[in-house]
């Protein structure tokens, strides 16, 4: 790395984007207001299964204000069918999925008819004069009964099995066969768990404006992927690729929940064709939680075989994956990317996974913050407990004993990836001192000996994941529709300063601040001299977007790459301006000097000369700008221990957690102060699992929780001040070594949570609870009840809805 | 409806349906989007502005509701480019990631402080209990209000609340439309 005064990657930089965010000066796509604009309301189906037998728009069509009421019929021309990326296998069903229903609806909350007004009021107005008949069919929803294909989400598959995908360690050459293990185990666990389905709640609500000016489509979308939205809506449309730009303006979260090519997208766009206006749409909260894809929802059925001593021998992993009514962008490769993670960092001899996944009448699901690896690390965190609790083992103890040493490093696991650095006895050691486990422990001795009403438990994972979303061969093979690199380009204008333009789209991670770190430290340039641009197709063309923890990984590699082109020809033209051997040419602090002397040309010298151009070697492009993409040959591989005290009052059932220590290694760390906060809310998202949220449909396939006043998230005062610390061990598959961090927090902490919870009570007979633990299941569960009366206490609030869509 | 409304010093005339929320006045009709909507019910927030000084969720008021009153928004805070203390402390705790909650968390914190000069970490817990968050998990939020709380002690600085609403300087009505 370029030697400068004070490093910049490392600093506890404050952020570029706050200024703007702080004062209220932002940029939503909400926000816009064109000339001429229109707004679109869209109509939702307040039933999960039916035909559509009439919609009357008549009445509607005549309010005041309303230009237009089109319904699917309007559309099935035009609309194609949304985009699926992943078919995870070759015999995959994939039925299709019009973006707005056609003659059937699969799910409560489908799109069936829109209203184009002048304003968002009248919008709304007319959609309650539109009056659809609807001939009830009957609704699939429990994941087991769909399996027996009694009744059909979508007669025309045949079948409501989506697809199954197999990865077993014996065939693939990685390990032995897992039956084997299991016949000769001293110790054979089987469990199952419920990943609850749960819904990703950013706090901007979705909203599209869409600018049909000419024969160009400017859509601004409140999205994680512009590119991949410009290249989706192209092929779904038909419209050509180059007359469509995507603009991610500000926006407001994501956590894969806006990793989507949405039907209100598409629809926005379809309707502003159509009336040669701007349209815009906005979603109230409730469509949100109606419509926009959902996460998580498996049942994980578990088997661990190990030897009496505690070492485990065979994982083998049965899973089903609830799809809901449609497939969305990577809808089926969710639980796919949990595959290569159960085993986690234990040394298993043999592994085998299954997952099946299935289509019901609910909200389809898709990414969720980890995304099949929070899964994943749940079920074997949950496991090691359980495994600890038949020997009678520490849980600790038993992890250390089974996990990857230090020195075994790079090591290829059961699931055939190569870990390529870790050191899961300093983050553990750590993670001890600080949290203070045996004075803890001999606490909850105490209050176990006194019958204390609240009991303490110590919950243990020591998680890892693979992120840096990913080798585009990798991908390939998974067959996954596109690739995993990423690009950036470097301007170097000519007064010095610089324009990083970057495929990756931030949209709360601070890209802005740590692209420019990253840049003013490679090129010796101020850190204010750095001007971030992304997020818009006309001027970043090419981007792979930001989700799976890939955007400093893979996107920061690509611009130290295009950083150290640019340093290359700045080398060459510098000798050539200093009249020396370009071998005889040093580089520090920003400037170029010839070794032994005092002859200095800064990088701004350069700059000039090449973009006057006056005179350049022999052969020498004019300009000093550079491109690179990167494509990673390897995951990356976050690791650290948490570990969670929790006070459960077994009177009432409540939880309260007391201290929740997380110590992380995500390697390289550019801007501690962002990778502090990107923990911080990581650990409430996966806490918030553990405790409070869950998405419940009821009998009739009605999301019940479907407003803040229903689905829990967490606010301040449900959640502790957390102790966060780091060790780090450098990432071998990229310049940086970095490894990624944002969804460590979500990975690790669930399992933490509901371990503690189960530490705390286990001595009185609980065994399991289903996620979320709510005062109501932990209370139940302390009163004997079984697995299944405990899973279905709902955990949610009121359980109201709105069967208008909740449109103001 | 004709309503006049104070909206960070500039005293607006105009008339508006009895049913617009006075967020959506804000934002569609006064062009003040730094104020935004998070949800429909009132759990998140992020539409908090202050009336007359406290804080309410503008997505639960009408805008006529706000006639003759004082209305002040993430965008009047700062004086003088000078960023009131609030919006400073929340940029130099970094309790901000995504920003669409920040405006509304900023509002009510001012508000918290104002009956709490020196809250400690449960009191500000509890007093942001009805704005949502989703990428901070609040640490650097309950940080970032501590740390305003001692910028604002009297002596730590220049006085920060002199913009209290009783200070707003009433201007000329520009209208509506």
């Amino acid at each position: 790395m370029t030697a400068t005064a004070e490093p910049e990657v490392g600093k506890a930089r404050l952020r570029k984007e706050d200024a703007r965010l702080i004062t209220g000066q932002t940029k939503w796509t909400d926000n816009l207001q064109l000339t001429g604009m229109l707004h679109m309301a869209v109509l939702r189906s307040p039933v999960a299964h039916a035909r559509i037998r009439n919609i009357d728009c008549s009445r509607a069509t005549t309010m005041p204000g309303v230009a237009v009421v089109l319904t699917g019929e309007d559309f099935a021309a035009e609309q194609g069918s949304l985009p699926c990326a992943w078919p995870i296998t070759e015999d995959m069903k994939s039925p299709p999925a019009p973006a707005m229903a056609v003659d059937q609806v699969n799910f409560a909350g489908e799109a069936v008819a829109l209203v184009i007004a002048d304003n968002a009021y009248r919008a709304a107005d007319a959609l309650a004069a539109i009056d659809v008949d609807y001939d009830e069919l009957p609704v699939v929803l429990d994941l087991q009964e769909a399996l027996q294909d009694t009744d059909l989400v979508h007669p025309d598959l045949g079948t409501n099995k989506c697809a199954t995908w197999v990865y077993d360690s014996a065939e693939a050459g990685a390990g032995t066969n897992v039956e084997d293990e299991i016949a000769s185990a001293d110790v054979v666990l089987e469990r199952t768990f419920r990943q609850q389905r749960l819904i990703p709640s950013f706090m901007e609500p979705r909203s599209v404006v869409v600018d049909p000016n000419a024969d160009m489509f400017t859509v601004w979308s409140a999205t994680q992927i512009p590119h991949i939205l410009r290249w989706m809506l192209s092929a779904v449309t038909g419209i050509a690729e180059h007359k469509i730009r995507v603009i991610a303006p500000d926006v407001g979260g994501g956590f894969g929940g806006k990793l989507q090519v949405t039907p209100e997208e598409l629809l926005c766009l379809l309707a502003a064709r159509r009336m040669g206006r701007p349209v815009k749409w906005t979603e109230s909260r409730t469509e949100s939680m109606l419509s926009a894809h959902h996460g998580r929802d498996q049942i994980q059925k578990i088997t661990l075989s190990a030897r009496r001593d505690g070492t485990v021998t065979g994982l083998k992993v049965e899973l089903l994956a609830d799809m809901g009514a449609y497939l969305r962008l990577v809808s089926p490769g969710i639980p796919v990317l949990g595959a290569f993670m159960y085993n986690a960092i234990y040394k298993f001899a043999g592994y085998r996974f299954v997952c099946t996944n299935v289509f019901t009448n609910k909200v389809p699901t898709d990414a969720y913050r980890g995304a099949g690896r929070p899964e994943a690390t749940f079920a074997i965190e949950r496991m090691m407990d359980e495994l600890a609790a038949e020997l009678d083992m520490d849980p600790m103890k038993i992890r250390e004993m089974n996990w990857i040493k230090h020195e075994e490093f790079p090591f290829t696991t059961v699931a055939g990836l190569t870990y390529d650095s870790g050191n899961y006895e300093a983050a553990t050691a750590r993670a001890m001192e600080l949290f203070g486990y045996e004075e803890l422990r001999e606490e909850q001795s105490r209050r176990r000996t006194s019958r204390d009403p609240v009991q303490l438990g110590i919950g243990v994972s020591t998680y890892t994941e693979m992120c840096g979303l990913a080798p585009s061969r990798v991908l390939g093979a998974l067959r996954y529709a596109a690739g995993g690199w990423e690009t950036a380009s470097i301007r170097m204008l000519p007064t010095g300063k610089v324009e990083v333009i970057t495929g990756t789209s931030p949209h709360g991670q601070g890209h802005e601040t740590v692209w420019s770190q990253i840049v003013a430290d490679r090129l010796g340039v101020p850190f204010e001299d750095v001007e971030v641009l992304h997020g818009d197709t006309a001027s970043s063309h090419k981007g792979m977007d930001s989700y799976g923890s890939r955007s400093l990984a893979v996107g920061g590699t690509a611009l130290v790459h295009a950083a150290d082109k640019v340093l290359a020809k700045a080398r060459r033209l510098a000798a050539h301006m200093m009249e020396c051997d370009e071998a005889d040419v040093e580089f520090a602090s920003g400037s170029f000097s010839v070794r032994g002397t005092s002859t200095v040309r800064t990088l701004g010298d350069v700059v000039l000369a090449a973009h006057v151009a006056h005179d350049l070697p022999e052969g020498m492009e004019p300009g000093m700008d550079a491109d690179a993409t990167f494509d990673p040959d390897n995951f990356s591989f976050p690791h650290g221990t948490h570990l969670c005290a929790t006070e459960v009052d077994t009177q009432t059932g409540m939880v309260k957690i007391r201290s929740y220590v997380a110590v992380d290694d995500v390697g390289t760390v550019v801007n501690p102060l962002i990778v502090d906060g990107q923990v911080h809310g990581g650990l409430a998202q996966g806490i918030a699992q553990a405790l409070f949220e869950e998405a419940v449909h009821d009998e009739m396939g009605t999301l019940t929780t479907a407003t803040f006043a229903d689905y829990l998230v967490p606010c301040a005062a449900d959640l502790p001040a957390f102790i966060t610390d780091r060790t780090s061990t450098p990432a071998t598959s990229n310049p940086l070594g970095v490894k990624g961090v944002g969804e460590a927090g979500t990975i690790a902490s669930t399992p933490a949570v509901v371990n503690s919870v189960l530490d705390a009570v286990r001595h009185m007979g609980v065994r399991d609870i289903n996620m979320p633990l709510s005062p109501e299941r932990v209370w139940t569960a302390l009163q004997g009840g079984s697995a299944d009366d405990v899973g279905d206490v709902a955990a949610g609030g009121l359980g109201s809805i709105d069967s208008q869509g909740g449109q103001s | 409806m004709h309503i006049s409304v104070n909206v960070d010093g500039v005293t607006y005339a105009d008339e508006v349906e009895p049913r617009l929320l006075l967020v959506h006045y804000l934002r569609e009709r006064l062009g003040k989007t730094g104020t935004v909507v998070g949800c429909d019910t009132g759990n998140c927030g992020a539409c908090t502005v202050h009336l007359d000084g406290h804080s309410v969720k503008s997505c639960q008021m009408f805008a006529v509701q706000a006639n003759g009153h004082e209305v002040t928004t993430i965008e009047g805070l700062a004086r003088d480019g000078r960023l009131h203390p609030v919006q400073e402390a929340f940029r130099t705790n970094h309790a901000l990631q995504c920003g669409f909650c920040t405006p509304g968390m900023i509002m009510q914190a001012i508000d918290l402080l104002a009956d709490e000069s020196d809250p400690d970490d449960e009191t500000v817990r509890k007093g942001l209990e009805g704005n949502l968050c989703r990428c901070t998990g609040y640490q650097n939020i309950v940080r970032a209000v501590q740390d305003a709380a001692q910028r604002m002690k009297p002596g730590a600085g220049p006085k920060m609340e002199q913009h209290s609403d009783d200070h707003v300087v009433s201007k000329q009505p520009v209208g509506g439309e």
